[in-house]
């Protein structure tokens, strides 16, 4: 018990920052319009791809000989590069119908 | 002094992600949003490259020839994928995206868990253990389901379900939960991460599996929060606010994002998961049986109605993404228009595969906004149109979701094409559409059937209003 009590209070800025993001998230697309779902979608899809920030700090962190850290840290920055890259020009390609329109 | 510079890109980076996601969701900054998220996503990995110390040993991160290698290919991939792709391929693309974006989540797991098992010297910290796992399960179930998903959209995977099926999922998945929880007790059975891996991409593959094609879009969503919540593993891990922050953000919308999706189809996320909809129980809809004769109407016939009409609506549906129609379609509208005849489309939220996926398509063959109505516009003006056109869609004009309790699709608002005065329906055949049900529309006296691929159709019904 007193073990996690202790980890609260360790980690509270990131408890508080988790919290403050949920609401954050709801509050944002709470009022998006049907015809925005799918761009959105999209959208924050790419930007879970900071995921990246992760396989690059694996990476990079990696011991230069140790080939199995390696080579799965770089299909990580691979896949989240795809992610991030692919996600946001989809997203442009798709709103960039909706520009026209007006 | 790198630190902090590093500590306000991440931080300018977290809240260009909060602002894109605000102007997304609105369509006139709907662009401009996505550009600001991702150029805080440029300054975060830039950041990340060039100032991220290494918090035991204080060094600069190594290894910058596989990192640009890796970020150079995948930016490749990326960009060809996301140019390439047919605009009715959308759905899938994000599904694929968004499962890399699980497996990546997935495999920092994996090396960070070596890397740790590997320090025998310091005692491992479960909480540490914990947070890996979690992201392990949540990154490869992600990665596994929306695979699955893609495969589902693009036809190459097919539905399956079978008796016990939800039973054997949770199975699946409490096993992996189990081991996990044992895992963070016992942290030096390393092995026992790749059975976790393996359980949960398993769980991934049968949670998607049996979900009918049509709540795809719901189930990517979710799929997406998922991933999200994966790229928020890894801000705890290295207790990194910018992965923290927008993985949390991206769940959290990502799971709203999921209920309204639902919610315009009517259905709650509970009914989407246990599958009841375009499932195996297609035969619960009471009268489902033939209903009678229906109609076949000719293409001159058709060709005469409508250009003596003098409103016509078109209600497109998937059949018209499918066959690629949408400027055949803009073709038809024009000529239609040029005799004098008034067109509007009336667009149903769910048309398609996904919400707004008409819009993207007819914007797509430049279909001018204005002509296109929202469904409770269209439904006022139905009772003064004379002829509506229905182009591959079927469950959103089915007058069973309004007269039917026992209906499965009972509840989800419909398009009142029944107001109008004369209906023709342009189908392959008379084969139920994805919620695998009769349509009694298609036995009513006012309406009328004209078979065929709905491109084929259109240029056919073109030439042919030509000539008249």
């Amino acid at each position: 018990m007193e073990q996690i009590l202790n980890w609260v209070t360790e980690n509270q800025q990131i408890i508080y920052v988790v919290i403050l993001m949920i609401f954050v998230g709801i509050e944002v697309i709470g009022r998006v319009p049907s015809v925005l779902h799918t761009p959105l979608m999209s959208g924050a899809n790419a930007i879970h791809g900071v995921v990246i920030i992760g396989a690059i700090i694996v990476m990079g962190k990696a011991d230069p000989d140790n080939y199995l850290a390696l080579t799965l840290g770089f299909f990580a920055v691979v896949l989240g590069m795809v992610n991030v890259v692919g996600g946001f020009v989809v997203t442009d390609r798709m709103l960039e119908m909706f520009k026209k329109k007006k | 002094m790198t630190q902090d510079i590093l500590t306000i890109c991440y931080l300018i980076a977290s809240i260009t992600f909060i602002l894109g996601l605000k102007m997304l969701s609105n369509p006139a900054s709907a662009r401009k949003g996505n550009s600001v998220a991702a150029l805080g996503m440029s300054i975060a990995i830039l950041g990340t490259i060039f100032l991220y110390k290494n918090d035991e040993t204080g060094e600069y991160l190594n290894n910058y020839a596989w990192i640009f290698g890796g970020l150079i290919i995948g930016g490749i991939i990326g960009t060809l994928a996301a140019k390439k792709v047919q605009m009715t391929a959308m759905p899938e693309m994000v599904s694929l995206f968004n499962g890399m974006g699980g497996a990546c989540a997935a495999l920092i797991s994996l090396v960070e868990f070596n890397h740790l098992a590997a320090e025998t010297t310091v005692v491992i910290s479960h909480s540490k253990v914990l947070i890996i796992v979690v992201g392990l399960i949540i990154g490869s179930v992600s990665f596994a389901g929306s695979m699955i998903a893609w495969g589902k959209l693009n036809g190459r995977v097919k539905d399956l379900s079978f008796k016990g099926q939800n039973i054997l999922n949770l199975l699946v998945l409490a096993l992996a939960l189990v081991l996990g929880a044992y895992l963070v007790m016992q942290p030096h059975h390393s092995l026992l991460l790749y059975v976790i891996l393996l359980l949960s991409l398993l769980y991934g593959i049968f949670f998607v599996l049996p979900i009918g094609g049509a709540d795809m879009p719901v189930v990517i969503s979710l799929l997406n929060s998922f991933t999200g919540v994966a790229a928020a593993c890894g801000g705890f891990l290295y207790n990194n606010k910018v992965m923290l922050t927008g993985g949390i953000l991206v769940g959290a919308a990502g799971t709203l994002l999921t209920i309204l999706m639902c919610k315009a189809m009517n259905r709650s996320l509970k009914n989407v998961l246990i599958g009841s909809f375009g499932g195996n129980n297609t035969a619960v809809s009471s009268g489902a049986t033939s209903q009678g004769h229906y109609k076949e109407i000719s293409l001159s016939d058709t060709a005469m109605v409508m250009s003596y009409a003098s409103k016509v609506m078109i209600v497109p549906g998937y059949g018209l993404a499918v066959a690629q129609a949408q400027h055949s379609c803009h073709e038809l509208e024009k000529i239609l228009t040029e005799k004098g005849v008034e067109v509007r489309y009336a667009i149903h939220p769910v048309a398609g595969r996904m919400p707004g996926h008409m819009n993207v398509l007819l914007a797509e063959a430049d279909v001018n906004y204005e002509k296109l109505l929202e469904m409770e516009q269209a439904n006022e003006e139905f009772s003064t149109t004379d002829v509506v056109l229905i182009l591959g869609a079927n469950d959103v004009v089915n007058p069973a979701a309004k007269t039917d309790p026992a209906s499965p699709i009972y509840g989800m608002p419909i398009l009142d094409v029944e107001l109008a005065k004369t209906v023709i329906v342009n189908k392959r055949s008379m084969k139920p559409g994805y919620a695998g049900i009769e349509n009694e529309l298609f036995f009513k006296p006012k309406t009328s059937m004209l078979f065929g691929d709905a491109k084929k159709v259109l240029q056919d019904l073109c030439a042919e209003i030509k000539n008249t």
